[in-house]
């Protein structure tokens, strides 16, 4: 469950790049936050992951108030969270497996759960065969299907999508978003930024569009707004 | 922390050392380097100290007491010796018995052995508790009724509290100095690696990692790299210890000097090259990931 409320957000530098937003997404939900370069949407993503703190507004993420969340509780907060990128962030000098491994290991996981828990999550996004890989033997497909591996491995109750498709041919973009689309069927709730607006408008979820800091449109359906570039 | 943590950190941590081997040997040189003269200076100073203990015990004064008393107003003077402060203890020596000593060190003298006590004069023999205060001690005797002359030898002792005091200081402000040193190059060595892990920390960061988890495996790369120091550093310690202690036994000039077999150093050597190495290694490593670990 994410919820922000009159959130605002200004860097030091005086940009102002969130002037008063109010959202909330629920458990379960699939959702894409679209709009242009620069209209707020990667603050909203620094914003819920706890690496920068609004100036003003409140925000809850998963029972936890990022607003004014302590030292100590940021990891505990980040572990109900998956993030993926737009350009993967794999370790190269590591396997597919040793990259899960590594991840699983850093929120405490026993060797036991491990050796569970990461064959079952590459089997989901289809990768069961490649755990021995390293990342630069993949393709950029399987490269961000190892990362959706990476960020479901923790088991997290959101999965945070930032411009996942961006490195993607069409069609692979097509299959990650299914693969998405089927974990939240899943369980996870799954919040994709993106600006593709031919690949949101295929798949008929609710989008909420974001410009110069506004909420300028929240509905199910397509995508709303004729200036979208970038 | 889990158990199964334990060799997760202690396998990075190495693997860490390795990913950098140049840096890694210029640290543990440097920590080498640092313990070594620590250690020297040190054995010195301890060397100097047993010695200035020896000549304590050893040396005495020799107080000579005026032709003019007789031997029961000699023996009078004892507690007026005795008073005097850092005195251990005086003992009388008649000249009689003065006379005895003296022919039995020149038994083939025949000049020597049919002399007259009488030219010989009574003496008490004083040992010190304080070797460095002897010149305030020998002045004191000096002001005593009847205690015409006092003999001493101020230039052995005065030398050898010289050799203490100097090791000792400069002991004190090279182990400072190095071990700044130390800990800043070690410092680096462990910065390299968090930049060239950086991803890794970052991903770590964003999938909920403790900072205590990032931090460990670079404290067993510190504690590794110290470790490793002090074991190279003792050895070393040990051959120049001992070939010193050699060349000061063959040398003629260098009898009088005893040196402390390293049989009964090694124990208190190796614990604190360990516990240096140790707080080098850890120290180091945790200066380099403070302000990473900030945010």
């Amino acid at each position: 469950m994410i919820r922000l409320k009159d959130v605002e957000m200004e860097y030091d530098n005086g940009t102002k790049a969130i002037q008063g937003i109010t959202l909330s997404i629920e458990d379960g939900e699939f959702v894409f936050l679209v709009g242009p370069s620069g209209s707020g949407k990667s603050t909203i993503i620094k914003l819920l992951t706890g690496e920068v703190e609004p100036c003003a507004g409140r925000i809850m993420i998963n029972g936890f108030s990022v607003s004014n969340i302590s030292e100590r509780q940021i990891p505990l907060m980040r572990r109900t969270l998956g993030v993926i990128f737009q350009d993967f962030r794999l370790i190269e000098k590591k396997t597919v497996y040793e990259n899960l491994d590594f991840v699983m290991r850093a929120v405490g996981a026993s060797p036991k759960e491990i050796r569970k828990r990461i064959p079952y999550v590459l089997d989901l996004v289809g990768l069961g065969k490649k755990a021995d890989s390293y990342p630069t033997e993949l393709s950029g497909g399987e490269q961000q299907r190892v990362a959706i591996a990476r960020a479901l491995v923790n088991n997290p109750k959101t999965i945070i999508a930032d411009e996942p498709t961006g490195n993607l041919d069409p069609e692979r973009s097509l299959e990650l978003m299914s693969l998405l689309v089927k974990i939240n069927q899943l369980g996870t709730t799954v919040v994709v930024v993106t600006h593709e607006k031919d690949l949101v408008n295929r798949f008929g979820k609710r989008v909420i569009t974001i410009d110069s800091g506004h909420v300028i449109n929240d509905s199910v359906g397509g995508y709303v707004g004729g200036h979208i570039h970038g | 922390m889990a158990k199964h943590d334990f060799g997760y950190f202690f396998h990075e941590g190495v693997s860490n050392m390795f990913s950098h081997g140049f840096m890694s040997f210029a640290a543990i040189g440097i920590t080498v380097a640092c313990l070594l003269i620590m250690g020297t200076f040190t054995l010195v100073a301890v060397n100097a100290n047993e010695l200035l203990v020896t000549l304590e015990q050893e040396n005495e004064i020799l107080a000579y007491v005026d032709d003019s008393y007789t031997e029961t107003q000699a023996r009078a003077l004892q507690s007026q010796l005795e008073a005097v402060p850092n005195v251990a203890s005086a003992t009388f020596i008649s000249n009689d018995e003065a006379m005895e000593s003296f022919k039995d060190e020149y038994p083939d003298e025949e000049l020597f052995q049919d002399l007259d006590p009488e030219i010989l004069e009574d003496r008490y023999a004083i040992k010190l508790v304080d070797l460095e205060q002897q010149s305030e001690t020998v002045e004191a005797v000096q002001a005593i009724t009847g205690i015409s002359d006092v003999s001493h030898y101020e230039e052995i002792a005065g030398g050898f509290v010289t050799v203490r005091n100097v090791a000792t200081v400069v002991c004190v402000a090279l182990i400072a100095i190095l071990f700044v040193v130390s800990v800043f190059i070690i410092s680096n060595t462990i910065k390299l690696t968090t930049f060239d892990r950086r991803e890794e920390i970052a991903i770590m960061r964003m999938v909920g990692a403790t900072n205590g988890f990032i931090r460990w495996p670079f404290v067993y790369e510190g504690f590794m790299l110290g470790l490793l120091g002090a074991v190279i550093a003792f050895f070393l310690q040990w051959a120049l210890y001992a070939a010193v202690a050699r060349g000061v036994a063959t040398n003629d000039t260098l009898q009088l000097i005893r040196v402390i077999p390293f049989s009964q150093l090694w124990a208190p050597v190796a614990a604190v090259f360990v516990l240096a190495g140790i707080v080098i290694g850890v120290g180091g490593s945790l200066s380099a990931i403070r302000k990473f670990l900030q945010v």
